[in-house]
């Protein structure tokens, strides 16, 4: 075999590695609009945010710090203390709690039986009004975050496939991040799982994103459950938001990269979780191969940009409803 | 009893048909256009076109055609950004192309270029609705904008991957270039955006726009009627993109003088339009301008508030800028969701019976 | 098929030839049948209810007349010549108007606007012409509007002409919907439930709009209905479906004493 397969094999096991990622965020797309059909368009701030926060808490940053200092001429930037890693992620969780139930009382409270499109608008704004305040709580400077996963190329892998292709192929480069994140991914998802199936509240989620007006009959408090199902996408945003955030510093282009779950979710079906992970592995590695074999030798590169979209797009035309959805019956 | 309605009996139907039915707003929109051609072009310097004058005419031709799409005919785009760059392209080629084009004309061709380019991106609108079309929509965004950086054609293979815009004149006045005269440019762009507000009016409340308020309503009540979906959307589309490309094209040509896509024309553009829309209100061709005018006006006064009167630094206006962007957003659409039009529309009930409470 | 074949009703009104007529409909949607080989004609003039129980198929039916519904067998005939496939649109510019179950009003449009939608299979002028509005037009939007007055004062809703019809009541909005269909002069109305969830009044209003618009404009009526009183009184000629099937068609009187029908409305058991 010639060397060159086996990179595209490298680039197809990356792609998987990099759809993972995807699959994190669309995940938490598909829990929200499950259970309140909103396109939380917002999610991928979330995830943002949630890293900001990580950093800012672990490093022991004066939240604000900026404003306060602009403010009363003071310069204050740290309380000089760096939290353990487990904590800073349980006051983090807290901290996503708190904004799950803010976003339930003063946005979705008064937004029920809206247009979905209407609400989809409404977390636009959210995403905007997040960034802006993530921003200035935390500053928006590039930062590292580093809770002890281990990076880089993982030199096992490489040196055990070294010897498949010959003099030109080293063995496969495949970080060890992003095996973990593959890890962390497919043990969130069978909890997930898990707990819709067997946990009283899960019943109650499945009832919920069954049908509003039974659900409430039978005595479910919709609101509740909203600030549930946030929290668990501000967690599910919380562990996208660390895999990213590892991987390329917290910075703003975060929130684009995770732009991308929506294609992911066109692919996927936005009501179905394992849609969402086989969408996000799909568009992991079309992108990928699609660069690797079209996009650097033909097109001048940087297709990562628009290819997800452009799948995503030509996809809709033949089958609306993505590859799970349920078709639509369309009724007068 | 400052505004006045009652007492205006009309005595045909071509009368209750007209532009401004009400004397009163009519009165009011004449005395706009006056000050607008008559007064402000002998009072404009630098700062005020091209802080505030030049971006509000031009982001306002932008909002209406984005309102012909999602207000008036219910389908959300987040492309608005990506055709802007093909009106702005558009214009370049053109320009470099035939240089003894008329300025105008090369504008109004670069529309018709984005009017097609918008039908190719609006056809999957018959399949895809919502959302899902939103999303398609940002395909149009990132390839358009992918486009114009990869291949070196659309920027005349230039070394920098810049376009710039060479110096042209219109009726002896430069438009383009460095050594156009504030005013000239002011009236170059106010008229061609009183002339296009003006045709957005008469389409929406034409046959043409009827049958796009019933799509957006009820696509499928509005086909059982007779509507052609296919073509309502597409005329929606190719409407809307014209005008977002003739935006497109002034603001490179006319106002920037020159652009690099990514930054010109990135995502960020698309989503400025849209909250012009959001907030000025959706379906009304006053909100438009009410939309463009906040969003171009605030960011201005933020600054010269937390830059210029507190001390503070500039990102950190910025970040406000965003987080009370947002915020407005969110309370526009839950407490009114037609925008400033629709405000508008109730401080005129209340000026009605000013100053008596009933 | 003989097209000159024609009757008086007891109330003297001449009933023509099939506008429309069904042969051997069936429609299924995956493994689920909601029509069962049904054939039914709609004569020129007459109004013709169809009836039965919820679930039974009748507003499938409508939706294959209409076109927004192809059956999987069968054909439609349109004043005798069978109907190509058609888009709904379609069908709506060969003078099909309908009224919906649920109402589907267009509802940020006011009700002028809604029911000047009725009149757009009337009006030809094109996208150019609405850029300059001056001329052509106007003038279209003038002789159409003056229509879509006669339907208002038909109707008595002059004082809604410029209200958001979100904000109407049910009646009237049920009301504005009549209109929408009738400003499209169609040759045969669809009416789904014209009459659900109004109170007796309201029913009166509506039972003597339907029979006035029949006998003023000749329109060619078509109408569900659950409403027996109503239907008795009303319908020339009646259907009865149960379960997709059609299991009664003739005259209100010889529906009314057709066993099957009786077994339908009485819950005989089906085995």
């Amino acid at each position: 075999m010639p060397a060159g397969f086996y990179f595209g094999i490298e680039v197809f096991l990356n792609g998987l590695m990099a759809g993972v990622m995807y699959s994190l965020v669309a995940l938490g797309f598909v829990l929200i609009f499950k259970a309140s059909g909103i396109f939380n368009y917002a999610q991928g701030v979330m995830a943002l945010f949630a890293a900001l926060t990580l950093v800012g808490l672990q490093n022991g940053q004066v939240p604000f710090a900026h404003l306060i200092n602009a403010i009363f001429g003071t310069e204050v930037h740290h309380f000089g203390w760096h939290l353990p890693v487990f904590f800073a992620i349980l006051l983090t969780l807290g901290v996503m709690v708190l904004f799950a139930f803010l976003v339930e009382k003063l946005i979705l409270k008064h937004l029920v039986n809206q247009e979905p499109i209407i609400l989809f608008m409404a977390c636009i704004g959210l995403a905007y009004f997040m960034e802006g305040f993530g921003d200035l709580m935390w500053g928006s400077e590039i930062k590292k975050l580093d809770v002890g996963i281990p990076q880089g190329g993982n030199f096992w892998i490489e040196e055990v496939t070294s010897g498949l292709g010959g003099d030109g192929f080293y063995g496969f480069y495949l970080d060890t991040l992003d095996i973990y994140a593959t890890v962390i991914a497919a043990l969130l998802v069978i909890s997930l799982v898990l707990f819709s199936q067997y946990t009283k509240t899960g019943r109650a989620l499945r009832a919920v994103a069954d049908d509003h007006q039974a659900a409430l009959s039978v005595g479910i408090s919709l609101r509740a459950i909203w600030v549930i199902v946030w929290t668990i996408a501000g967690f599910v945003a919380l562990v996208a938001g660390i895999m990213w955030g590892s991987k390329s510093g917290v910075q703003f282009s975060l929130s684009l990269i995770a732009l991308k779950a929506l294609p992911v979710l066109m692919l996927g079906g936005f009501t179905s979780i394992p849609g969402a992970i086989v969408g996000g592995l799909i568009i992991g590695v079309g992108e990928k191969m699609f660069e690797f074999l079209i996009g650097v030798p033909f097109l001048g590169g940087a297709t990562e940009n628009w290819f997800a979209y452009m799948l995503a797009l030509m996809f809709l035309v033949f089958r609306p409803q993505g590859l799970f959805g349920e078709k639509i019956i369309e009724r007068v | 009893m400052l505004y006045r309605e009652a007492g205006v009996f009309k005595t045909s139907y071509a009368k209750d048909q007209e532009t401004f039915p009400i004397p009163f707003d009519k009165a009011g929109y004449f005395l706009a256009l006056i000050v607008a051609f008559g007064v402000i072009p002998f009072l404009v310097n630098d700062y005020w076109a091209n802080a505030i004058l030049l971006p509000f005419l031009i982001y306002a031709i932008a909002a209406i055609g984005l309102n012909i799409l999602t207000g008036y005919c219910g389908q959300v785009s987040l492309g608005s950004g990506g055709f802007m760059a093909v009106g702005a392209y558009a214009t370049y080629k053109l320009m470099t192309a035939f240089p003894d084009l008329n300025m105008i004309i090369v504008i109004l061709l670069a529309g018709l270029v984005t009017a097609f380019v918008g039908v190719l991106f609006g056809l999957p609108s018959l399949r895809i609705k919502g959302f899902y079309l939103a999303v398609a929509t940002l395909a149009a965004q990132f390839f358009l904008v992918w486009l114009f950086n990869k291949i070196p054609w659309f920027y005349n293979y230039s070394a920098s991957g810049q376009i710039s815009a060479p110096e042209r004149v219109v009726l002896g006045f430069e438009v383009t270039g460095a050594n156009a005269q504030p005013a000239v440019i002011y009236l170059f762009c106010l008229c061609f955006t009183v002339a296009l507000a003006w045709v957005a009016r008469n389409l929406t409340r034409s046959n043409t726009g009827r049958k796009w308020m019933a799509i957006r309503d009820m696509d499928i009540a509005a086909e059982i009627i007779g509507v052609n979906p296919l073509m309502a959307k597409l005329s929606a589309f190719a409407v809307s993109s014209f005008y977002i490309g003739v935006a497109g094209a002034l603001l490179f040509s006319v106002y920037l003088g020159a652009a690099e896509v990514g930054e010109a024309f990135g995502i960020q553009k698309s989503f400025l339009v849209l909250f012009m829309v959001i907030i000025g209100g959706l379906g009304s061709i006053f909100g438009s301008f009410a939309g463009a005018a906040f969003m171009v006006l605030f960011p201005v006064l933020l600054k010269n508030v937390m830059v210029g009167q507190l001390g503070w630094a500039t990102d950190i206006a910025a970040h406000f800028e965003f987080i009370i962007v947002g915020a407005l957003i969110i309370i526009f659409l839950i407490v009114e969701p037609h925008g400033l039009a629709a405000l508008w529309r109730i401080a005129k009930e209340k000026l009605r019976l000013w100053p008596f409470p009933h | 098929m003989n097209a000159v074949e024609t009757f008086t009703t007891p109330d003297g009104r001449t009933i023509g030839g099939p506008v429309m007529e069904m042969r051997n409909i069936t429609l299924r949607f995956g493994g689920v049948v909601a029509i069962k080989d049904i054939s039914f004609d709609i004569r020129e003039g007459e109004i013709r209810a169809i009836i039965g129980p919820n679930g039974a198929g009748k507003s499938s039916m409508l939706n294959v007349i209409n076109g927004f519904y192809h059956p999987q067998e069968g054909e439609v005939f349109d004043h005798g010549k069978k109907r190509a496939p058609m888009r709904p649109y379609q069908i709506a510019h060969q003078g099909i108007a309908r009224t919906f179950q649920n109402i589907a009003l267009f509802k940020g449009m006011s009700t002028l606007d809604n029911i000047m939608t009725g009149r757009l299979t009337h009006m030809k002028s094109g996208i150019l012409s609405h850029i300059l509005w001056k001329g052509k037009a106007e003038n279209e939007e003038v002789v159409n509007r003056e229509k879509v007055e006669r339907i208002i004062d038909f109707l008595e809703i002059q004082t809604i002409r410029k209200t958001p019809v979100g904000r109407l009541p049910y009646g009237l909005q049920k009301r504005v919907e009549l209109g929408r269909a009738l400003a499209a002069e169609p040759k045969l109305l669809l009416l789904d439930e014209p009459m659900a969830g109004m109170n007796v009044e309201e029913k009166e209003d509506m039972s003597r709009f339907i029979l006035d618009v029949n006998d003023e404009f000749g329109t060619t009526i078509a109408l569900i209905e659950h409403d027996m009183g109503v239907v008795m009184d009303i319908a020339d000629r009646v259907v009865v479906m149960d379960y997709g099937k059609k299991i009664g068609d003739g005259t209100p009187d010889e529906v009314r004493s057709n066993q099957d029908v009786i077994d339908a409305y009485l819950g005989v058991a089906h085995d």
